[in-house]
């Protein structure tokens, strides 16, 4: 079917702006495939009913908007006190130089740009693969445009029990950066990886992590979105489980004036655990949209979405989920929370919960709320010295801890805490 | 101590007064039993005292040694020294027990310029005090009053007023929904913090608390006023005779 002639233009005016990166052999076929994706749905607009809440122009455009460079002395450098391996990303470009050897994680990690011309690839089965999977039943065309021209990223490959977390950090030094990564991993039978991602990577973001979880294996995520104020991002996870595979993502964003992240779960072997949760806080100019896809497509697999935000003087949140429980999956335990804190009567909180069951014997719930903050609880803690700025943070913070409790390593969970606390000493009414 | 000249306070979202002229002097170091049938205004004294919102104050005074207390946040109320045990403890959800207490003994600390208290020095003192209310490790953990007993809830009020250790203790109805032994036990906790320096102002309707923490001074409150002080055999007197006689009397 033709596209509308609105939606062909801001593509081809998308497109005009970028040119297939030189890969050779499967990728230069992937990127391709990609490409052909994108100009047959059409990049978003904003009377596409998957964007209802969040207007894409901005993500679309041929040319990134200029965004004020946040000054990394500022930062309070999230996971400083983990030892990792850290891989670090200046405006969308790798920096080996910055970088930590990435051998000491006992996995192999490989850059992407290196490995284009190899024909034999683990990382071929997988790349755009699963972002293609994710396409059905919803258009995701920006994830396509990433697997077609996203110009760095990296490929992992945990065999084991990684020796230490992978970390991948993002600086933004250059204002009109407008950056695709696009990293895939694959973690084979019964291994364990933990990746920490943190960090602005760009004045405009386009990032595509493809996860693939065989059998028995584990993929924990922590990321600590940046602290920048003018940053517009847009994030996909498209993850595959195996039989009895764990996967948890979380995901920490503080301000930024467009961050929409999009995870997309597909359980296609029995026993697997999805959890997928989010902490978001935004004061002023601030839209934050977390869609959350996930599949249950085996037996007795467990789901959980967890998404908490706090937001204050017109700031926005979105929340889209929804469980999917295909024909057959039975004995799925599946679980979707969303809630929003208003500190005040100017912000918004935007949600579609949605389930869509076809098996006959499965447990799922959802709920979703908005609410101010407990003035009862606020007395009560007031009447005891606790001055009202830090009262709030106190009463913020137990609303918040339902997401952080899905953080299963106590370190990372305590540093998010931190950060969520210098955030909220920070942003006082 | 504690001083409340000619207070009258309405309700701020309705026209309805509350508080008609009460008069009530504390002093150091004594314990004062306020009584009164229901809808007198006891609650809401306590409340206006401690810095509740939703209450106006029309006319009169409250000091704490001095200091205008109407003018200070709860914050600073506390911090100088005012505490309220609450007739009905509110419970917070995800705020730990024992963080939140930390939190508080370390903010009044600092309000009032003093060094924090330690993260050890707090545990080897906490753990004393809870043990003689039987508070155990398990409730200092969980959330704030979250799924208490009635009793434990009012324990925990008292572990709080033990950990600030305040001059001015208000304690609202803190006998309702105990059973004898825990009123005991709560009233054991009250007593071991009497000292010459520290006043109690005990808001209830029955004489039975009385008995365990014996009040220096009764009043009997009806209808937003103190219409009649004496001594203990005050409280004697409405626990035979109900308030009819009295407040016929005054009236």
């Amino acid at each position: 079917m033709a596209l509308p002639q609105q939606k062909l233009d801001i593509t081809e005016d998308r497109l005009v702006r970028v040119s297939l990166p030189e890969s050779g052999a499967w990728l230069r076929e992937a990127r391709d495939a990609a490409l052909a994706r994108v100009r047959s749905m059409g990049l978003p607009h904003r009377r596409d009913e998957y964007w209802k809440y969040t207007r894409p122009d901005s993500l679309v455009e041929p040319a990134a908007p200029d965004a004020a460079v946040f000054d990394p002395a500022a930062d309070d450098r999230p996971f400083d006190d983990i030892d990792r391996v850290k891989l670090y990303f200046v405006d969308g470009v790798f920096d080996a130089e910055a970088s930590d050897d990435p051998t000491l994680a006992g996995v192999e990690i490989e850059r992407l740009a290196d490995v284009a011309g190899t024909d034999i690839h683990w990382a071929k089965d997988l790349y755009g693969v699963l972002e293609t999977r994710g396409q059905t039943p919803v258009d995701r065309p920006l994830a396509a445009l990433n697997s077609a021209m996203a110009t760095d990223g990296v490929l992992i490959r945990a065999t084991g029990k990684a020796a230490k977390p992978v970390s991948l950090l993002y600086l933004h030094k250059n204002p009109t950066s407008d950056a695709m990564l696009h990293h895939v991993i694959r973690i084979e039978e019964g291994a364990d990886l933990t990746l920490l991602e943190n960090g602005p990577a760009a004045a405009r973001f386009n990032k595509v992590l493809e996860v693939d979880v065989a059998d028995g294996g584990a993929f924990h995520h922590v990321r600590a979105q940046g602290r920048d104020h003018e940053r517009r991002a847009v994030t996909h996870i498209f993850a595959r489980l195996g039989t009895e595979s764990i996967f948890k993502s979380f995901t920490l964003t503080v301000n930024g004036v467009l961050t929409r992240n999009e995870v997309v779960v597909e359980l296609t072997g029995d026993d697997a655990v999805a959890h997928v949760a989010g902490a978001a806080l935004g004061d002023g100019d601030f839209h934050h949209d977390d869609t959350v896809f996930v599949t249950h497509d085996a037996l007795n697999c467990e789901s959980r979405q967890v998404f908490k935000k706090v937001l204050r003087n017109g700031a926005v949140g979105v929340f889209q989920g929804k469980i999917l429980v295909k024909k057959g999956a039975q004995k799925t335990d599946g679980y979707q929370i969303s809630q929003a804190l208003l500190l005040d009567g100017d912000s918004q909180f935007l949600v579609k919960p949605e389930l869509e069951i076809y098996a006959d014997d499965v447990v799922c719930s959802h709920g979703s709320t908005s609410g101010a903050i407990d003035e009862e609880g606020l007395y009560y803690l007031r009447s005891r010295g606790i001055p009202e700025g830090p009262a709030t943070d106190l009463m913020t913070l137990a609303f918040l801890a339902e997401a952080i409790d899905e953080i299963e390593d106590a370190t990372i969970a305590a540093d998010i805490v931190t950060r969520l606390e210098g955030w909220l000493s920070r942003h006082r009414g | 101590m504690l001083e409340i000249k000619n207070l009258h306070v309405k309700l701020e979202e309705e026209d309805k007064q509350i508080l008609k002229g009460v008069d009530l002097a504390v002093e150091a170091g004594t314990v004062h039993a306020i009584m009164g049938p229901n809808g007198s205004g006891k609650s809401t004294l306590s409340y206006v005292l401690s810095g509740k919102d939703g209450y106006e104050v029309t006319e009169g005074a409250a000091t704490l040694d001095g200091a205008d207390l109407l003018d200070l946040d709860p914050e600073e109320r506390a911090a100088a020294g005012l505490f309220l045990a609450f007739q009905y403890p509110v419970e917070i959800p995800g705020v730990g027990n024992m963080t939140f207490l930390r939190t508080a003994v370390n903010a009044q600390r600092k309000a009032r310029g003093e060094d924090e208290m330690s993260a050890a020095e707090f545990l080897k003192v906490i753990r004393a005090k809870a043990k003689t209310l039987k508070i155990d490790a398990d409730m200092l953990k969980r959330p704030v009053n979250v799924g208490f007993s009635g009793g434990e809830k009012k324990r925990n009020e008292i572990l709080q007023m033990a950990m600030l250790e305040p001059k001015m203790c208000i304690l609202d109805e803190t006998d309702s929904g105990l059973d004898v032994d825990a009123m005991k036990l709560v009233a054991e906790g009250v007593n071991a913090l009497r000292n010459e320096g520290r006043s109690f102002l005990v808001i209830t309707h029955y004489q039975r608390l009385l008995d365990h923490i014996q009040p220096d001074v009764v009043h009997i409150m009806a209808d937003g006023r103190i219409v009649k002080s004496g001594g203990p055999e005050l409280a004697l007197e409405v626990e035979n005779n109900g308030y009819a006689d009295i407040l016929s009397e005054v009236a």
